[in-house]
């Protein structure tokens, strides 16, 4: 195979998502928070990439896949200034910013070992809670809130 | 008064209710005070089923059902139920609503009388989730506060002891919002309360001061109500053992204080309130308790629709 061809495999896909301005401390949290481990299409990740922004970007492209707005907006959780490429034949044909719901449902887990929803088979739910700088969720069940730094997911 | 919105309904949170339901509910305990034997729930099974043992809450809950005449099925520990077994929440409750009109629930884990309340067919009643909420105690509260004071409006309301986990505190902070309160905030700073009941108090505009003594604030008090400080609550046991005897309430306290002052404390009390104190006619806590019967007469009547 030449070398161009290889190149070309990197950095295009033909139809598909790109998810842009990742920072790159947050990639592998962008693809546990997507499931992107559980997607049989063409993946390709970059990261530590030069940006301007963040010092340190990350980018993921996945051929053939296009995602629920849902889906798109749990990103928010954990990289806010992320941006969607939709692509359709090598071109860009929709761009697509990540909006923070006003619930999360099933993806992040409790921080508070005593809530029940660490204990029994229960979609976790949060309302969130969110200003300029940071991103808090509050359990519906004990109330309680997981801030941005003890986000895990389910 | 609109009984109808407590039809049927669980009571999971104390806000699950607001002013008008806090109003009605005090009148109807009204009612069963003044004439507490009312056979109207007969035929009516309430399971109680306490995964913790709490055996005040219990028999407050089991004396107001039988005075109602309803029959009482359920447990007092988890060890003695189908939960040693390793049944989950979901399918004890779904079972127990099977063969009761009405569950009340007493659980360690926070959040269980909610995730309860949506897997039941049958009204569920929190009787405390863990440290999360636990409302009926609110409701007799805010009835003993009525009752002591003739209203709920315009008092000064003086909070003592653990206020960072005790949920009675966040409780009646969030019940008693709809009635112009003053608050002074007694506690070791360790036990200060938390940040989001300070917002939301600043959001409702209702003035609030913390101290970290209460000797000199008593003076404009209408309510003492007081919390026992626990030992476990303290990381370093000598920051315990240097503030456990600055937050006792000694008789002698009290001499300066208005004539309707009433001491309250959720029980139960440890050395928090010395024993001289109860004889003081301004002691008001076992009564609290007493109230506590009427207000689950109003709860659960309220909600199967018998009154």
């Amino acid at each position: 195979m030449k070398k161009e061809n290889k190149e070309l495999k990197v950095s295009a896909i033909k139809n598909g998502t790109v998810i842009d301005h990742i920072p790159a401390s947050k990639l592998f949290k962008v693809i546990e928070i997507l499931r992107l481990y559980k997607i049989d299409k063409q993946i390709t990740f970059g990261t530590n990439l030069e940006s301007k922004k963040f010092g340190k970007k990350a980018i993921i492209k996945i051929s053939d896949k296009y995602f629920e707005e849902e889906e798109i907006n749990r990103i928010a959780l954990i990289a806010p200034e992320a941006k969607l490429n939709i692509i359709k034949e090598y071109k860009v044909v929709e761009k697509k910013i990540v909006r923070l719901p006003n619930e999360i449902v099933g993806i992040v887990k409790c921080v508070n070992p005593k809530c029940i929803t660490n204990h029994e088979d229960i979609s976790t739910k949060f309302k969130v809670i969110s200003n300029k700088h940071n991103v808090s969720l509050k359990c519906k069940y004990c109330e309680k809130i997981t801030d941005e730094e003890n986000i895990t997911f389910v | 008064m609109n009984k109808k919105v407590f039809y049927q309904k669980s009571l999971v949170s104390i806000l699950d209710y607001g002013k008008n339901e806090y109003l009605t509910l005090i009148d109807v305990a009204k009612e069963f005070e003044k004439n507490p034997i009312q056979k109207i729930l007969d035929g009516k099974v309430i399971a109680t089923l306490f995964f913790e043992p709490s055996t005040r809450t219990r028999l407050s809950f089991e004396s107001a059902v039988n005075k109602l005449g309803g029959k009482i099925i359920g447990f007092t520990d988890a060890g003695t139920s189908s939960v040693k077994k390793g049944e989950s929440l979901k399918d004890t409750i779904q079972t127990v609503a099977n063969y009761s009109d009405l569950i009340v629930i007493r659980h360690p884990l926070e959040g269980s009388a909610l995730y309860a309340s949506e897997v039941s067919k049958v009204p569920i009643v929190n009787a405390g989730d863990g440290a999360n909420q636990h409302p009926t105690q609110t409701l007799l509260d805010l009835y003993s506060i009525y009752k002591t004071q003739g209203s709920l409006d315009n008092l000064e309301i003086t909070l003592v002891g653990d206020l960072k986990y005790g949920r009675t505190i966040h409780s009646l902070i969030m019940a008693m919002s709809y009635f112009n309160p003053r608050f002074n905030l007694v506690s070791p700073p360790p036990l200060k309360l938390p940040d989001e009941y300070k917002i939301f108090m600043k959001e409702k505009n209702i003035p609030f001061a913390e101290y970290e003594n209460f000797c000199d604030i008593l003076k404009n008090t209408d309510i003492l109500y007081v919390t026992r400080i626990q030992k476990e609550r303290f990381s370093d046991p000598i920051e315990y053992e240097k503030v456990k005897n600055s937050y006792v309430l000694k008789n002698y306290m009290l001499e300066q204080t208005k004539d309707n002052l009433k001491v309250l404390h959720p029980l139960p009390r440890v050395n928090e309130i010395n024993t001289d104190v109860d004889s003081n006619p301004k002691a008001y806590y076992f009564q609290q308790a007493l109230n506590g019967v009427y207000v689950r007469q109003a709860i659960i009547s309220l909600i199967l629709g018998a009154i």
